[in-house]
């Protein structure tokens, strides 16, 4: 069979979409829990009297996409499985089924190419404590290739622009208060130009005005800088503030997605728009209130 | 310039040895916040290294044997105990890997930054050998004036190459004890602390190897260490030259090209059994 390979080509096209598109998550799914059961091995000597451990499915046939460019939100309550997508993004979970590409590249087969691409921001800041700011940020600059001159030339600046006094980068990181260590934390993921941000609850633990100089500084890397952006958060506000599109997440399914205007209309039964509260529009969609904790959907065993 | 935030930028390529470098880099920066461990770590080894050594005094004073044979046990027992500590600190600094991540919580940013793993694993071991030299060095010094020993005969060249080939294979072990912390969250550290009592008991630290049962002995000439240990005295009381110590530094040698990328590859055997139970973090 012969191919051609000229401009309207499939394969061209099919590779022009996907430089589009700079998130794919198809099937995902993940559990958690059973393993291997060392009682079993001794069975002859002790009793196998335990049950089986509880298979836990946290992210349930999860498929999105998220063009280049676009913020994307991730709405969801306390152990709905946000942060386990962000670590199967990160590279740090395998997947169980499914699959996940980021421009392209297999955050299994290529975790490299991906790994090249991507940086985080989690809830907790995790740094080297009794290092300095700085030093931290020597580390990981230099661990995604930058130089300490590149260094040296980019924190000052970075830093500033989350309103992050420059004196205080010579201070140990557990002097720093929550919030500081948190921007600390925003600065070191942009300190390394990623192409796709994973910003996994970067306000939480924010005053309000730390808050606003993080969240300005997101929308003014992703405006200028073309980045792509995954966020998620429990804060509606923030949400709607920053985020192109949106899903609702429960249970480790999405259960809605769209942008926030066509996910109000969705509940808008004849109301205007503007009048709905964002937390009803959860609320009506997925059937939880966001303040609530989740459990995830426990299933007896998986092959 | 650089300039901040240029997305599509041309992938940045720092070689494998400047990213191994960045690891080295770190661990000194924590090294001299931890400065009181350190001199922790050095009065213990001192202690432990004059308080070994003074047993040859013992065998001496009560009449167990003559001068010149407890001097010989004198310098047998100052070098057991310095390669032992030279041994325990590059198994200690690398075997703590996973876990000196895990408790300062930075595990999963440093996993998850584009350094491929043996990198990251040889740039940690480059910080164990070279903590290790200056720690041991230290010993050395502060321990000596306590003893006269002769060194006329020794051959220093032979000794250093020994240690250095010496360090490969330790750096291997390093690594296969650094895998249980990241199979075992919990108690792994723990296991990885039992794999070095095992080495020192196996290795003819204090001892030579043909005083153990001849069960264990079986360990013996499996463990490196046992083979550091016989260069280095032979080279420092025996004085052979490296001509003469071929064979103990070719199965060195061996040791290390077999068991580095063995232990690499077992480490990332483990780090992806970690990723996919979720064993490597879990809060966030
Ligand atoms: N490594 C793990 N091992 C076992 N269970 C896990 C692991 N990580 C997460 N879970 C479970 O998976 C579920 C989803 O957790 P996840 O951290 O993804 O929730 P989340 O949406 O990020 O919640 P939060 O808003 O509190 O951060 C929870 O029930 C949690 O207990
Ligand atoms: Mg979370």
């Amino acid at each position: 069979m012969s191919r051609s390979f000229g401009p309207d080509s499939p394969e061209t096209s099919r590779e022009a979409e996907m430089e589009q598109q700079a998130l794919r998550v198809t099937n995902l799914n993940k559990y958690f829990g059973g393993g291997f059961q060392y009682r079993k091995l001794v069975s002859w000597c002790l009793p196998v009297t335990a049950n089986p451990p509880a298979v836990a499915h946290v992210l349930q046939d999860v498929s999105f996409e998220v063009g280049r460019g676009e913020v994307f939100g991730l709405i969801g309550a306390n152990g709905s499985g946000k942060s386990t997508l962000v670590r199967v993004l990160s590279t740090l979970l395998l997947p169980d089924s499914g699959s996940v590409e980021v421009f392209g590249h297999d955050v299994v087969s290529a975790a490299g190419s991906v790994r090249a691409l991507i940086n985080r921001v989690s809830a907790d800041p995790s740094f080297f404590r009794n290092m300095s700011a700085y030093e931290n940020l020597l580390f990981f600059g230099r661990i995604y290739g930058l130089t300490p001159g590149e260094i040296r030339v980019l924190v000052p600046d970075v830093l500033r622009r989350l309103g992050f006094a420059e004196e205080l980068a010579a201070e140990q990181m557990n002097h720093l208060s929550r919030g500081q260590q948190q921007k600390v934390a925003v600065a070191r993921s942009f300190l390394t130009s990623p192409v796709m941000m994973l910003l996994d609850e970067p306000t939480t633990g924010l005053d309000p005005r730390s808050r606003r100089d993080v969240q300005r500084f997101i929308r003014d890397v992703q405006r200028d800088h073309d980045a792509t952006i995954l966020l998620t958060t429990h804060d509606m506000e923030e949400a709607e503030v920053l985020c192109d599109r949106i899903s609702f997440i429960a249970g480790g399914r999405i259960v809605a997605s769209g942008t926030p205007l066509a996910l109000r209309e969705r509940v808008a039964r004849g109301r205007p728009v503007e009048e709905i509260d964002m937390e009803d529009v959860f609320m009506e969609l997925t059937g939880h209130d966001l303040e609530e904790d989740e459990a995830p959907a426990e299933v007896a065993a998986h092959g | 310039m650089a300039s901040f935030t240029n997305p599509m930028a041309a992938p940045r390529s720092s070689g494998p040895a400047t990213l191994a470098w960045a690891f080295v880099e770190r661990q000194t920066n924590l090294w001299k916040r931890y400065w009181a461990w350190e001199l922790v770590w050095l009065v213990y080894g001192v202690v432990n290294t004059l308080a070994i050594t003074f047993i040859a005094k013992e065998v001496e004073q009560a009449g167990i044997a003559g001068a010149r044979d407890a001097n010989d046990l004198v310098l047998f027992l100052l070098l057991g105990t310095l390669v032992w500590a030279y041994l325990s600190a590059v198994l200690d600094d690398i075997s703590l890997v996973v876990t000196w991540e895990r408790w300062e919580g930075t595990i999963e940013h440093t996993l998850m930054a584009p350094v491929p793993r043996w990198v990251h694993l040889v740039g940690m071991s480059v910080f164990g050998v070279l903590h290790a030299i200056v720690r041991t060095l230290l010993i050395f010094a502060i321990a000596l004036p306590f003893f006269a020993v002769d060194f006329s005969q020794a051959d220093w060249v032979a000794a250093a190459a020994v240690i250095a080939v010496g360090s490969l294979s330790i750096a291997g072990l390093g690594i296969l004890a650094g895998v249980l912390p990241l199979l075992y969250p919990e108690r792994g550290t723990q296991m990885s602390f039992m794999v070095q009592a095992v080495v020192l008991l196996i290795s003819g630290v204090y001892y030579s190897v043909e005083v153990l049962p001849g069960w264990l002995q079986v360990f013996s000439y499996a463990s490196p260490a046992t083979y550091i240990l016989d260069g280095i005295r032979g080279a420092i009381i025996g004085g052979d030259s490296v001509g003469e110590m071929a064979g103990t530094l070719g199965i060195l040698a061996l040791f290390g090209v077999l068991l580095v990328p063995f232990s690499v590859f077992v480490f990332a055997v483990a780090e992806r059994w970690a990723k996919r139970t979720g064993k490597l973090k879990r809060q966030g």
